[in-house]
């Protein structure tokens, strides 16, 4: 690991020469909100937002892709027989994702990177990626990383990982990749002042006073909690919208369609949502999961049950708050999981006796 | 990088219309690339998706057996679009497939074991690939006494009748078909609901018998308790489900029951895996 010190007026210039080799991406600000984009020949990600409305994962997960290709052209000799649509892998850098995001990657990765088979489109562009962290010093009310196994300054998922320090910004290189972009960007002035990345570390999960308890919630047996009695009363208000799911960095479902113009057509892959009624349906019209309710207990049981359960390395949510804020009814995940962490089965029962 | 997404391309090499309101197909295909036949290689009870370029993609359960060679069976049921679309298609058209998918019955356990099939209606497709492995002259004596219940609305609803009416004749294999009614007077096998003939025809329960039970939700909801009654713990019957489906290997997330994924963890479960699960299916 190696810290490296670089003037805010030589930032300018670093990413325009990492722009030489890498494709940039980075948060720039939309409308009222921000949103990671693709950066233009000099244009900077801008730094001053505390987190994007939309999480980054589309950057390896767009909301739409493109995954095969085919021609229904009976005249030619390859008509009906689906190809791979080509992509751009080249060296990408993203810069400014929040250490919540980056973890996210990593839960992510869980699903497309399984050991017996992979997700190409999600892995070739993950592995064309630099993922360069920005700490994030100033939290919203809504963020509670540091219960998830995460937090302002957490390094799983990144590269580089950058604190603003008055004038400066200290970077602390943390893989080969991040020191290939290091190297990029002519970030060439070591520092050893490793005192201030801890005490700026400490000063901002100081910051975050948000917390939810997950400690249960592996011993608490699944079907008891998905019985639970309180799950009409969690989904009252919901009016399954989907935004919880589509603006949160860990959810990663998906429907396949196929989209055909005049003779060519192509076979992709988008967004979907548990939330949404057909996402279930089956032909017939029998829907295993034909209630708000059920919906609504899907997302929080595969945040903090099924993926516990399935993985050993935690809860699906790296505490971002994006659902929290951004839910219309105000469903709040942390007091969902408060409910499902102190659920005890044995006395659910006895109060029903 | 493998494409998991990426479909063989195969050539429709037959159709054969199974039922007599002509609801249900079977498609045969061959691989179009030499060598693709070999990479699908498959266990009886797995599925592949069904790939039609500019309409979609279906799970079906492969109809063929593995003992058979140089093509691959489907029989499908003409439901919604993709469905409708592929019993409009035509011998020599060109498809894709993508599979095997799915973990199959569990051949390893069922060795040296009794085997009571329950079939109803369409869902008889991975016991005819299951029933064609078994008796497969290499294969038939890795397996004790094998019944067969299997029911249809009516004669004509049958599937693979020509194999029924054979395997009827072999002293290998107990046959018990059954229509729910018929007023066919030429008819010689059974007439009424596969639950109970099932309780009338059906081996008793022990450790050595494993049951697979494959039909409408209906069927399977009063076949169970006979079952049950008849000796057939939870760990001996063997189920296959039929959630809604895209990728079929584990990554869209669409299939879930609790932590299992019905395409990846499944379809085929035992009676007890299912018990443990939301049974969100
Ligand atoms: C493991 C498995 C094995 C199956 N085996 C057979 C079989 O051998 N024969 C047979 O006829 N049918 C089988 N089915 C059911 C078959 O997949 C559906 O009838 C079919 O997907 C309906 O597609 P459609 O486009 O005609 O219907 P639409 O309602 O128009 O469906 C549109 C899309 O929704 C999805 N979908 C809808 N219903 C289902 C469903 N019940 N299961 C899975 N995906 C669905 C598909 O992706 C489909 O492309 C099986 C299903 C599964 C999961
Ligand atoms: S954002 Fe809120 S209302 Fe919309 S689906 Fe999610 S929980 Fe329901
Ligand atoms: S569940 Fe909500 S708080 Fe957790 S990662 Fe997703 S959007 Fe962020
Ligand atoms: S069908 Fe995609 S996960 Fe099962």
């Amino acid at each position: 690991m190696t810290l490296v010190t670089i003037d805010k007026k030589d930032w300018l210039k670093g990413l325009t020469a990492a722009a030489e080799s890498y494709r940039l991406f980075g948060p720039v600000k939309e409308k009222d909100w921000h949103q990671f984009e693709e950066l233009d020949k000099g244009e900077m990600p801008d730094l001053n937002m505390v987190n994007t409305r939309l999480s980054p994962k589309a950057l390896l997960f767009p909301q739409s892709e493109d995954m095969l290709e085919y021609s229904l052209d009976e005249t030619r000799d390859d008509h009906h027989i689906m190809k791979e649509v080509r992509k751009d892998y080249s060296p990408r850098a993203v810069v400014g994702i929040r250490p919540c995001d980056a973890k996210a990657t990593q839960l992510i990765k869980l699903n497309f990177d399984a050991p017996d088979i992979k997700d190409p489109y999600w892995l070739k562009a993950y592995e064309a990626t630099t993922f360069i962290g920005m700490a994030c010093d100033t939290p919203l009310s809504t963020c509670f990383c540091t219960s998830t196994g995460c937090g302002p300054y957490h390094e799983e998922g990144l590269d580089v990982l950058v604190m603003e320090q008055n004038d400066a910004y200290l970077a602390k290189i943390l893989t080969d990749k991040g020191q290939v972009f290091a190297d990029a960007s002519g970030w060439a002035t070591t520092s050893d002042d490793a005192a201030t990345f801890e005490a700026g570390k400490k000063a901002a999960e100081d910051r975050i006073v948000s917390k939810i308890e997950t400690d249960n919630l592996a011993d608490t047996d699944l079907l008891e909690l998905h019985g639970a009695p309180f799950w009409d009363d969690v989904a009252f208000a919901c009016i399954n919208c989907g935004t919880c799911t589509f603006s949160c960095p860990t959810c990663w479902c998906f429907d396949i369609q196929d989209e055909v113009n005049g003779k060519s057509g192509v076979r992709m892959k988008n967004w979907d949502s548990c939330m949404f009624p057909i996402f279930t349906v089956h032909t017939t019209g029998h829907n295993p999961r034909d209630t708000k309710t059920q919906r609504v207990r899907q997302r929080f049981m595969h945040k903090l049950k099924y993926f516990v359960d399935k993985y050993h390395t935690g809860i699906m949510c790296v505490g971002c708050g994006r659902c929290v804020r951004q839910c219309p009814v105000n469903i709040d995940i942390r007091r969902v999981c408060e409910l499902m962490n102190s659920f005890n089965p044995t006395d659910a029962c006895a109060s029903q006796g | 990088m493998e494409n998991p997404y990426l479909p063989y391309p195969v050539r429709i090499d037959d159709i054969t219309v199974e039922a007599e309101d002509k609801s249900l197909k079977t498609f045969k295909f061959v691989f179009l690339n030499k060598g693709d036949e070999e990479k699908y290689a498959y266990r009886a009870g797995q599925f592949g998706e069904l790939s039609i370029p500019g309409k979609g993609e279906i799970p079906i359960g492969i109809a063929s057996s593995p003992v058979e060679k140089g093509f691959v069976k489907f029989t499908v049921n003409r439901a919604g679009v993709v469905t409708t679309h592929l019993h409009n298609m035509k011998v020599g058209d060109i498809m894709g497939l993508r599979g095997p998918l799915g973990n199959s019955y569990p051949w390893d356990l069922l060795k040296e074991k009794n085997i009571l099939i329950v079939g109803g209606g369409f869902a008889f497709t991975t016991l005819r690939s299951s029933i064609v492995y078994m008796l497969d002259p290499a294969n038939r004596s890795k397996f004790g006494n094998i019944d067969v219940v299997y029911g249809a609305r009516s004669p004509g609803m049958l599937l693979y009748k020509d194999e029924l009416v054979q395997w009827e004749k072999r002293d290998d294999i107990n046959m018990h078909i059954t229509v729910d009614a018929t007023d066919d007077p030429d008819w010689k096998y059974n007439v009424g609901f596969v639950p109970p003939i099932t309780e009338q025809k059906a081996p008793q329960g022990g450790d050595d018998t494993y049951a697979i039970v494959c039909g409408p939700p209906i069927m399977i909801k009063f076949t169970q308790p006979v079952l049950e009654n008849l000796g057939y713990e939870h760990d001996h019957i063997i189920m296959s489900l039929e959630n809604r489906m895209k990728c079929g290997f584990g990554m869209c997330g669409r299939c879930g029951i609790g932590k299992e994924l019905v395409c990846k963890d499944g379809p085929v479960f035992t009676l007890d895996q299912i018990n443990k699960t939301p049974r969100e299916y």
